[in-house]
């Protein structure tokens, strides 16, 4: 028994392994000088060089593309948890009519293919103004966000014992008080979760960000790397250091928030 | 502190009436148990006065006022859930002053409550701990905690010792009671366990399908049920139940059944006396059963064969079958009967705690 578990084990690390391989072969390519990047000589550069780091730093446009997808992507999660949470309490928990059909067309939504809204958003903002903003991406990132946001929320919201909050009511608790002292305290995983997933959908999105941007006002790391300029060669080196640069961000969140994603808060509510 | 007044209560789900005119008052400082059998709308009816239901037709009054639109926190309740329902993510403390938080007391009253109320529940060690860390029990102990340090007009129990083990409940029913006495608060306690109910109760209130079937002291529950259902559902182990049919042969009354021919006693003759010729059910409690003596009218007593023996060690009950019948008589006896399976013996019945219900209406007679 012990010994097929072990043998199981082995296989999911050399699975891993082998999807990482690409990563791991963009971050070689970031290291390695131009000279040796075709070499297929050795598996690690013979001479590591921060060149390519400093070439994309210094002379192209990632660093404000980075300061922009962090922009756009922190305002759209925080956009998203403040309708989407409303939303998911009320979805879960207030007595709507319909409410089963509302929820499955929020879902539904979720199906809608995002090449068929270009169009008419881009038509929409420009009518605003909003061209080749934050302001337009947020928008956009939100509403195209919001579907699988509520229906994550109201799942957890719903897994909370209803007892807790009727206990609060009684307590004396308004239902804004309860929300903010008993519901959300309790939810904290899921919404961990729930923004995390919402940030890293606009931090990968390009169709928005490549159709409703003009300039380097508001052009987010993933447009950016597409339109990376080289003009008589691919700059591979400095592609493989931009794109580095642009997947730490990502990276150090799901780090950060891990400790939230796996606790279990809700232990010891209620006797099981 | 508050009487609590209930007037023509019903109420309707989509498809179910759960609560069917309910007419109740209740006093002053008075415990009061709601039981029945699931879905026999006690509970429903409990959290209707709690405000967690909204009531379909007729009026609930706490004190003078009448509560059917005030939410549930400005009805000065308070309540234990069966759950506990204690917010996991707070220290007992904070769970214990979050109602007074809410209702603004004072920081130095909010303390000085919570810790009289840790100690009058023994929980003082308790107070820095999270619900996860505590046991059954000691939950038990946080939710009463909470509920008590506010100083309610009315508490609401809502079947808050089934989660228990049984040795426990039997203690935090003790408990209970003694802190009922002590605070002297209105208290409206709902269970399905008719031992609690008859043990904590000052009144006790039967329920079925929505129904009240009996509202009184428990003792004249136990002696006088009004119908079938509560005669059955009072008292462990329940009552026994036999169709007899009702003869009149020159004035003496008697209700006969295989195997069982009883005399009945004056008092019931003349009400019985209607139903000659009919089937109706006999009742009788196994206490009220008893091995026969000489002193024993033939006329209450019957044979019977031993059919199962059950030593409790303060008492016997003993399963018996009567006569040739299928009826089967369960007997609660002196624990020195010496009564093996198989043994035909006589029993006799108590002629003043005999009950006679009607077939149709159940009612007794």
């Amino acid at each position: 028994m012990r010994r097929r578990v072990h043998a199981w084990d082995v296989m999911i690390l050399v699975m891993l392994a082998a999807w990482a391989v690409p990563y791991f072969w963009q971050v070689r390519t970031s290291f390695t000088p131009d000279t040796e990047l075709l070499a297929t000589g050795s598996v690690l550069p013979s001479a590591p060089t921060l060149l390519h780091y400093r070439a994309v730093a210094e002379k192209s446009v990632m660093p404000r593309a980075l300061g922009n997808s962090v922009g756009v992507a922190s305002l759209t999660t925080l956009l998203a948890l403040a309708l989407g949470l409303p939303a998911a309490y009320a979805l879960a928990r207030l007595p709507i009519p319909a409410k089963n059909l509302l929820l499955l067309v929020v879902i539904a939504s979720t199906a809608f293919p995002q090449i068929t809204t270009v169009s008419p958003l881009y038509l929409l903002l420009r009518a605003l103004g909003l061209r080749d903003t934050w302001t337009a991406l947020v928008l956009a990132n939100t509403s195209f966000a919001l579907p699988l946001l509520i229906w994550l929320l109201a799942g957890f919201i719903r897994e909370i014992p209803i007892q807790l909050e009727e206990a609060a009511f009684l307590d004396g608790a308004g239902r804004l008080t309860v929300l903010r002292l008993v519901v959300l305290p309790l939810v904290a995983p899921g919404v961990a979760s729930a923004a995390l997933l919402t940030f890293l959908a606009a931090w990968n999105e390009f169709l928005f960000a490549y159709t409703f941007t003009a300039t380097e006002a508001s052009r987010t790391v993933p447009v950016a790397l597409a339109l990376f300029p080289g003009v008589f060669e691919i700059p591979w080196g400095d592609i493989a250091a931009a794109s580095i640069l642009a997947s730490l961000p990502p990276v150090v969140i799901v780090i950060a928030l891990q400790r939230w994603l796996v606790r279990g808060l809700v232990a010891g509510a209620l006797k099981d | 502190m508050a009487q609590v007044l209930m007037k023509d209560l019903n109420k309707k789900y989509d498809e179910v009436h759960a609560v069917k005119d309910v007419n109740l008052h209740i006093r002053d400082k008075e415990f009061i148990v709601l039981v029945g059998p699931s879905g026999c709308g006690k509970t429903t009816t409990l959290r209707m006065l709690a405000g967690l239901e909204e009531i379909t037709a007729g009026e609930i009054h706490i004190g003078d006022r009448l509560v059917n639109d005030l939410p549930p926190k400005d009805r000065d309740i308070a309540m234990v859930f069966q759950n506990y329902a204690l917010y996991p993510h707070m220290t007992v403390y904070d769970n214990m002053a979050f109602g007074l938080k809410m209702r603004k007391f004072p920081r130095a009253e909010i303390e000085q409550r919570v810790r009289d109320a840790a100690q009058l529940l023994g929980i003082q060690e308790l107070l820095k701990r999270k619900p996860r860390q505590l046991s059954g029990g000691q939950r038990q102990r946080v939710a009463v905690g909470r509920a008590i340090v506010r100083h309610p007009q009315v508490f609401l129990f809502d079947e808050p010792l089934s989660n228990l083990d049984a040795k426990l409940r039997v203690q935090m029913r003790v408990e209970l009671k003694k802190l009922h006495n002590r605070l002297e608060t209105t208290a409206v306690y709902v269970t399905h366990d008719q031992v609690e109910a008859m043990t904590l109760g000052d009144r006790v209130v039967v329920m079925k399908d929505g129904w009240i079937q009996q509202v009184g002291e428990p003792l004249e529950l136990y002696a006088h049920p009004v119908n079938k259902f509560v005669a059955g559902f009072i008292g462990s182990p329940a009552m026994n139940f036999a169709d007899v049919t009702i003869n009149d042969t020159g004035g003496v009354v008697t209700a006969e059944s295989q195997g069982l021919r009883l005399q009945v006693p004056p008092a019931k003759a003349g009400a019985l006396r209607a139903y000659k010729g009919q089937s109706v059910a006999f009742g009788v409690r196994p206490e009220d059963v008893h091995i026969a003596t000489g002193a024993d009218p033939a006329g209450l007593t019957f044979d019977a064969v031993v059919e199962v023996v059950e030593p409790l060690g303060s008492e016997i009950l003993l399963d018996v079958r009567a006569g040739s019948s299928t009826t089967t008589i369960v007997a609660r006896v002196e624990p020195t009967v010496r009564s093996k399976v198989k043994d035909s013996i006589k029993l006799a019945v108590n002629p003043e705690r005999l009950h006679f219900f009607d077939p149709k209406t159940e009612q007794a007679i």
